[in-house]
């Protein structure tokens, strides 16, 4: 259309085709791309938790406590870019009061405040009570007081009480994982449910985001440990490391077999919007779907353990692929909600035209705020494992009996 | 022995607590009309309505402007508001003297609606504005409230350009508007009421298209009892540009 | 804006004033009874007697962009070219079957030329604004019922209790809503809800010099809506989606989207 029409602001702001006059703009721009990467992390690594204490995944024992501290930093973390995005954040408080039901984003308040308050504080605090009272009998001075608070006054650690925080924490976890695939599957469903969009328009948006976010949250899980134990001078489980990765590569299969139907179900159907959003893909989310997304992100990572766990490379060695897959899982999964939220706003619903995104340096919904709020969790999980020490060291200490003799966990460097 | 666990005593508390402060905060923030009419606050109908309006209507003018507005509602701008050419006039209507309205006295306003641009409907009025009295201002000779043009226009390109424009390049280029086209010289001055005719039959085309017609050499030439079987000829040819078939 | 009035006028103007003497008289009540008006609300309003829908003739429309112009003005829009609460798009189809459309700002200053000689098979322009559809997406999505449907048919927006989660903006599938750059909440046209209770007209419909708007009321059974309802073929944009627009569009071409 340029060829024909003369628009001087479209050839100056990079829009090609038609677009709506009030679609030049992005609405939902890096934050909402940071927020349900956030989410997924949450979800991902609560489910990774819940393996060991529900699945009974005894070799993931060494991770366990530190999943949980992991999802509850970036739980903190995740409503943060949501207030900083909103146009009157000083209001947000309204969807509590006033929520509306047929809204899905309002009836997410309520699903993170759930997941928030009966999910993850109290499992943690059910997994971490006798600690708790333990460290509040054995500290002096502010870090006393702080934990006595923590105990909330439950002080018994007898075997009757401790085995009823057992129990607690169990049946926290089982309602916990479906609660776990609401509060991240939510999010897909907010997009999905958009019928005027036909790029988030799917009934497999909420599944897609759900396995996604699986995928990030073991490998970030995955990574943690491994950065963790590296500042700890501690050795890493090589059996709990391998197992993460043999989980996070089932996840990423899942994962791209889903993203794949989505894909292959879009070409055989060729409704409308396949032109205009075929020529998003190869112009504006070359880069960031071809070359990170799919290359870089899920086969790069996917073939680094797959290299990783064909038996014949040494320990060293896997620690290495594992690593990068990880970090390149995180750059992908990252990548994965650009393109859906990006993407889905860098074509017009005319179908007509593209517009392009501007990226904001500094203010609210800046870059600087987005990589501030990717920060953040981290110092959050730092002053946690501070706090409340996730480290399984001393097996006789912690609630669950060892492991028997042939689950035992390897600690050579084999 | 079902002695309750120590430890849910505090969290039953905390979380009756956290419901009790959920509670007494919407009955006290929740805004008071909210819910009257449906799931919104009802005052908010009654702020939005409460916007001053800016665009005053033409009756409103018409009652200091009685001649203008007579003059103009008997004329071909009977359509056309007041505010469209002169703006918002709420300003006007409160201090007349102090805030007088813009009126377009230049030639850049009315080609506005009156340049001519192919995308128009076809039969409205329109000018090339870089060639038509270049320099001189529209109300030389059109009175915005009156604007019955200075003479009757003969050209039929005045309101149905574009038809225009594609004949003049095509091979009926040479034939006037009237060889094929009736029109009743009220047309011109009362497009919408008498209109002009097209042509019923064949014979209309085949006056020069015949294979006997008293035509000029080179004019393509069929028969005109088998060609096109029982159609009109315009069914397939259109004839402002005939070799676009 | 003071222009230079041609001494002719000048003298023409001022003669008539005296004549007509008792009519200032008559203007000064002219001003009390718009005052009256314009100063907020009718009292005798009912908004339940009313459902209101706009119509729209693609055979009349000239494609001026009075009409962007006069809702900018009327509703304090801002006059850049990412904020429009209504619009012009142009529409051209071309020989080719190429569908090409533009609207440079909106279409407020008309249509310039095409740049080239595109082989043009049909043209025409179409006027967009919000449809305020009877099920609306943009107002089920709504997190805190900011935006909501006036019992008159009217979506509105509360700009006092909307808090900019631009959810709305996302769920519209016409692009008719945008975020107010300054006040930080969603926006868009809202019929001139403060003219129309008022018995005036949108400010678009008003100034629109060929009729092309036509603004009604599908409760009221003899109105120019209703006639232009019963013989013209109707459409509305994206029926598909289940909307349910009430701006109905006569002639538009199957390429409006």
């Amino acid at each position: 259309m340029e060829h024909v029409f003369n628009n001087l602001l479209a050839e100056a702001s990079g829009v090609t085709g038609f677009v709506f006059p009030n679609e030049y703009e992005l609405h939902w721009e890096l934050l909402i791309v940071v927020y349900p990467y956030l989410t997924g992390l949450v979800a991902g690594a609560f489910i990774l938790a819940s393996l060991e204490r529900v699945f009974k995944v005894r070799v993931l024992l060494p991770i366990y406590r530190l999943a949980l501290l992991t999802a509850l930093s970036f739980m903190i973390v995740a409503p943060l870019p949501l207030l900083a995005h909103l146009g009157r954040p000083e209001r947000a408080f309204e969807m509590f009061l006033t929520p509306h039901t047929s809204s899905a984003m309002a009836m997410f308040g309520f699903v993170y405040a759930w997941y928030l308050a009966v999910v993850l504080l109290l499992e943690i605090w059910f997994d971490y009570r006798r600690d708790i009272v333990i460290w509040s009998r054995e500290k002096k001075g502010l870090a006393k007081i702080l934990y006595i608070i923590l105990t909330l006054g439950a002080r018994d650690i007898s075997e009757e009480a401790v085995k009823f925080d057992h129990k607690a924490g169990k049946f926290i976890t089982i309602i916990g994982i479906p609660s776990a695939f609401l509060l991240h599957g939510y999010v897909g469903f907010i997009f999905g449910s958009i019928k005027a969009n036909p790029w988030w328009s799917s009934v497999l948006m909420p599944i897609v985001f759900l396995f996604s976010a699986i995928v990030s949250g073991i490998a970030l899980v995955l990574l943690v440990y491994m950065v963790t134990s590296l500042f700890r001078w501690k050795k890493l489980n090589m059996g709990c490391v391998d197992k993460l990765a043999e989980l996070l590569l089932y996840a990423m299969i899942v994962d791209f077999s889903l993203e794949l139907l989505d894909f292959v179900h879009r070409l055989y159907e060729s409704e409308e919007s396949i032109h205009i959003l075929s020529e998003m893909i190869s112009s504006r989310l070359f880069m960031s779907l071809i070359i990170i997304q799919i290359t870089i992100g899920t086969a790069i990572p996917m073939l680094s353990i797959i290299m990783g766990r064909s038996g014949k490379v040494h320990a060293e060695m896997r620690r290495i692929l594992y690593f990068i897959a990880a970090i390149l899982v995180q750059v992908g999964i990252f990548s994965t909600r650009w393109n859906v939220v990006i993407g889905g706003q860098l074509f017009s619903k005319s179908l007509r035209g593209l517009t392009v995104y501007k990226l904001e340096l500094l203010g609210p919904e800046g870059l600087l705020t987005a990589v501030g709020l990717l920060i953040l969790p981290f110092v959050i999980l730092y002053v946690l494992t501070k706090t409340l020490p996730p480290w399984m060291g001393n097996e006789e200490d912690h609630l669950l009996p060892p492991p028997p003799k042939e689950e035992a966990v390897a600690h050579s460097s084999a | 022995m079902t002695k309750i666990p120590q430890q849910l005593i505090p969290l039953v508390i905390l979380f009756a607590l956290i419901i009790v402060v959920f509670v007494a905060a919407r009955q006290q923030f929740v805004p008071e009309s909210f819910g009257e009419l449906g799931f919104y606050r009802a005052d908010a109908l009654k702020e939005i309505s409460s916007q001053e309006p800016k665009y005053v209507g033409a009756e409103t003018c018409g009652d200091c402007h009685d001649d203008v507005y007579e003059t103009k509602a008997n004329s071909y701008h009977r359509g056309v508001a007041c505010e469209a050419c002169h703006g918002a006039g709420y300003m006007h209507v409160e201090a007349p003297d102090e805030n007088e309205l813009f009126a377009p006295r230049g030639r850049d306003y009315c080609p506005v609606c009156h340049g001519y641009n192919p995308s128009r409907p076809s039969g409205f009025p329109q000018i090339l504005a870089t060639v038509h009295n270049p320099g001189k201002p529209c109300m030389t000779c059109h009175d915005p409230h009156n604007p019955t043009l200075p003479h009757t226009p003969e050209d039929c390109n005045a309101c149905h350009r574009s038809i225009a424009n594609e004949k003049l390049v095509s091979h009926h280029t040479e034939l006037p508007c009237t060889q094929c086209h009736q029109v009743p010289v009220e047309h011109r001055k009362n497009p919408r009421l008498v209109r002009a005719e097209k042509p019923t039959s064949r014979a209309t085309c085949g006056t020069c298209h015949a294979e006997n017609a008293n035509s000029r050499e080179g004019i393509p030439r069929v028969d005109m009892e088998t060609h096109g079987e029982r159609q009109v000829c315009w069914q397939c040819h259109y004839p402002h540009s005939p070799e676009g078939r | 804006m003071k222009m230079e009035i041609p001494n002719m006028l000048r003298r023409e103007f001022l003669s008539n004033c005296v004549r007509k003497l008792p009519a200032l008289a008559a203007m000064a009540s002219v001003t009390a009874s718009w005052k009256s008006v314009w100063a907020g609300g009718n009292d005798n309003y009912d908004p339940s007697e009313h459902d209101y829908a706009m119509a729209i003739d693609i055979h009349k429309c000239i494609g001026c962009g009075r009409c962007v112009e006069a809702c900018k003005k009327e509703n304090n829009v801002p006059m850049d070219d990412t904020h429009f609460r209504t619009w012009v798009e142009r529409y051209v189809i071309s020989e080719e079957g190429e569908t090409l459309v533009d609207s440079p700002h909106g279409g407020m200053n008309g249509f310039p030329e095409l740049k080239e000689d595109v082989k043009v098979l049909r043209t025409f322009f179409v006027p967009k604004l919000c449809n305020h559809c009877e099920n609306p997406p943009c107002v089920q999505v709504c997190p805190v019922g900011a935006t909501f449907v006036s019992p008159d048919g009217v979506v509105l927006v509360d700009e006092d209790y909307c808090v900019g989660c631009r959810y709305c903006i996302q769920a519209c599938p016409y692009g008719a809503r945008f975020l107010h750059p300054v006040k930080k909440v969603a926006e868009k046209c809202t019929f001139c809800y403060h003219r129309i209770t008022k018995g005036m007209l949108p400010a678009c419909v008003e100034v629109c010099p060929t009729q092309a708007r036509i603004f009604g009321d599908k409760k009221k059974t003899s109105s120019p809506l209703r006639r232009f309802l019963r013989f013209m073929d109707i459409t509305v944009l994206k029926p598909w989606m289940n909307t349910k627009p009430k701006v109905y569009y006569g002639g538009a071409d199957g390429e409006v989207t």
